[in-house]
């Protein structure tokens, strides 16, 4: 069994359904069949909403944990996968999903892969491909252990479309394991606008800002153009933008239309996280800033000069 | 937070020696206990409270540090070698993985503010590596481990994760295990989770920085919906990413010199259980091969000297290009 395993809602979420694809695609080569396992708050919901994709099983483990951490959720999806006979278990690779998938595939005796972008089946063998070394390479990878559990880079696959059908949806008990691990504070994040993962434009600035007065310019050229503002690791490690701001590999994964790297100079980790930008302008004083490798245009000007006269000519344009 | 938070930043400036909390705030409290009422007495549990918080966790942390190609070689200059299976030799130097330097800084200020008593820091990889376990000593790590893999190339998360976990079980006093989010050459992320698993403890990942609350660690982090403090109990694993406050300290022209002559315990595979070198089921997964993906097409420059004109031909190309 293939199994799609995520947390609960109302319907897949986006990154679910990008799941589905690959499942799908799994299925066909491999002659397996899919199931599909929500936990956590509308696990139900979500698993109903599953039949919709046509998958064979659909199981369900409902519980608020919303103070574990994942350790309460990690316990309950190694329940579920194991209840569906999961042999290939498919996670998103978010925050939770980076940091589930290998505990989830060490407690089921298996193997874990994480960030995959694709998958072959080649003779009934499947091989994934991850990025590696910051995005520099491919690794084609085959895992050598059942069930194997994969994390899938989000925009990787398509998002599989709703079809009909209906799934006959199995509740399970929630396994309340007492773990020594709570939340005890939260804080909503600082982003005002839209979210930089779904943001139609991005406007991001990296160490050529030299300070965090810069992203201020960044913010009226975002706020005109209905974009979000991004920063690279450095600028974050300076502390000139916070950490959620913080676009790459190891940060956000972005594709929005157009991404503006002012002042980046375009190492390989943050030009992971920008693979999905349809188009990339970067504006750096450097001509021989690696980012102009990966840019669509180009303009080699101190952003201080050029930024003041681009959020003129963008106001003109908008007005 | 910011009540009871710890002045780790001017810590790290210090001479690094131990701040003598404990004393200091004892004398501070019954200095105020001679007051009136009120502030002064709530302040003054305040006092006593932070100083029974810092010395009561006392713990042990093993850092786990790799080793890795350095990050920033340029991808014009990353080649695959004649296996095309790894990068060719040589194409850039080996440095401390920039995650396992955000990893260390936590565990030193950890050590700085007094929760801390000792930091390991250790690696399985081959006698090179040897260079990283003398940086950690540098910046102060107490110890350092290899566990020698010579002749074991190329080996998976599970592996790694294996022979770590045996590391650390093998040093019997740990109770908490620091580690980077992921290593910057292969990327996995895999390995510290896995090594939770193998020890049986609960594991908090992404974390930014770590303190002594009592008897629980408090572990601040960066989540998708903004920021998270958690609170965990030891023994315990943690996983961090890079922040601000966890850039890695510079060493002290003396503890260099010091670090040079520390020794560095060495373990074979033997040593950790491996009499027959590592058995190959422990591979979890196995890298058919290694390719270099096609670099897309030119940039195409908007030149000119006056920044309004460039500006303007911008964003003309722009709605050209239909993304405007």
């Amino acid at each position: 069994m293939i199994v799609i395993a995520g947390w609960g809602g109302d319907g897949l979420s986006r990154a679910q359904r990008e799941l589905v694809t690959v499942a799908r695609r799994l299925a066909e080569g491999t002659g397996r069949e899919i199931a599909f396992l929500a936990v956590r708050a509308a696990a139900e919901a979500a698993a109903r909403a599953a039949g919709t994709f046509g998958v064979a099983k659909a199981a369900a483990i409902e519980f608020d944990d919303d103070r574990s951490a994942i350790e309460v959720a990690i316990e309950n999806l190694v329940q579920g996968v194991r209840h569906l006979g999961g042999e290939i278990v498919l996670l998103a690779a978010d925050f939770a999903g980076v940091q589930a998938g290998p505990r989830l595939a060490a407690r089921l005796g298996g193997a874990a892969l994480n960030d995959v972008v694709d998958v072959q089946v080649r003779d009934g063998e499947v091989v994934w491909t991850r990025p590696v070394f910051g995005g520099k390479a491919l690794a084609d990878v085959a895992l050598r252990r059942t069930p194997g559990v994969v994390t899938v880079r989000s925009g990787a696959f398509a998002a599989a479309e709703e079809g009909a059908g209906e799934a006959a949806v199995e509740r399970l008990e929630a396994a309340a394991p007492d773990v020594g691990v709570r939340i005890v504070e939260r804080e909503e994040g600082r982003q005002e606008g839209p979210r930089l993962e779904e943001a139609r434009v991005v406007v991001s600035g990296g160490r050529g800002l030299g300070g965090p007065e810069g992203f201020q310019r960044l913010g009226e050229l975002a706020e005109l153009l209905g974009g979000a503002v991004g920063a690279s690791l450095a600028a974050v490690d300076e502390g000139w933008a916070p950490p959620e701001w913080q676009v790459g590999q190891t940060g956000r994964m972005v594709a929005p239309d157009v991404y503006f790297a002012v002042g980046i100079s375009g190492a390989s980790q943050h030009v992971a996280g920008i693979t999905g930008a349809k188009t990339v302008v970067a504006i750096n004083k450097n001509a021989d800033a690696p980012i102009f490798k990966v840019a669509r245009l180009g303009v080699v000007m101190e952003y201080e000069k050029l930024l003041p006269a681009l959020i003129e000519a963008v106001r003109a344009e908008t007005a | 937070m910011t009540g009871t938070r710890l002045n780790l930043e001017a810590q790290r400036r210090s001479t690094g020696a131990r701040p003598q909390r404990g004393r200091h705030s004892s004398a501070a409290a019954t200095q105020q206990r001679g007051r009136n009422a009120g502030a002064h007495r709530r302040a003054a549990a305040q006092v006593r409270r932070r100083a029974k918080e810092v010395d009561r966790l006392g713990l042990h942390v093993a850092v786990l540090i790799k080793q890795v190609l350095d990050p920033e070689v340029p991808a014009s200059r990353f080649e695959i070698d004649g296996s095309g299976k790894r990068p060719a030799a040589g194409i850039a130097p080996e440095v401390l993985g920039p995650y396992e330097q955000n990893a260390l800084e936590v565990a030193l200020q950890l050590k700085d503010a007094g929760a801390a008593d000792r930091v390991t820091v250790i690696t399985a990889d081959g006698p090179e590596a040897v260079e990283s376990l003398r940086k950690a000593l540098a910046v102060r790590a107490d110890e350092a481990v290899l566990v020698d893999v010579s002749g074991h190339d190329d080996l998976d998360p599970d592996q790694t994760a294996e022979l770590l976990a045996r590391a650390v079980k093998k040093l019997e006093s740990v109770d908490l295990v620091v580690a980077g989010r992921q290593a910057g050459d292969w990327d996995h992320g895999q390995v510290a989770y896995l090594v939770a698993e193998r020890l049986g403890w609960p594991c908090v990942g992404m974390v930014q920085r770590a303190e002594g609350g009592g008897d629980v660690l408090r572990l601040t982090r960066q989540v998708p919906a903004g920021r998270e403090v958690v609170e965990a109990r030891p023994p315990l694993v943690v996983t961090v990413t890079n922040d601000e406050g966890n850039v890695l300290r510079l060493p002290r022209v003396q503890d260099l010199m010091a670090a040079r002559r520390k020794p560095i315990t060495q373990w074979s595979l033997a040593d950790v259980g491996f009499d027959g070198g590592l058995p190959a089921e422990l591979a979890g997964s196995e890298v058919l091969g290694l390719r270099v993906p096609e670099r897309e097409g030119e940039c195409e420059f908007i030149t000119g000297d006056d920044p309004a004109e460039v500006a303007a031909a911008l964003v003309r190309r722009l709605k050209e290009l239909k993304v405007l």
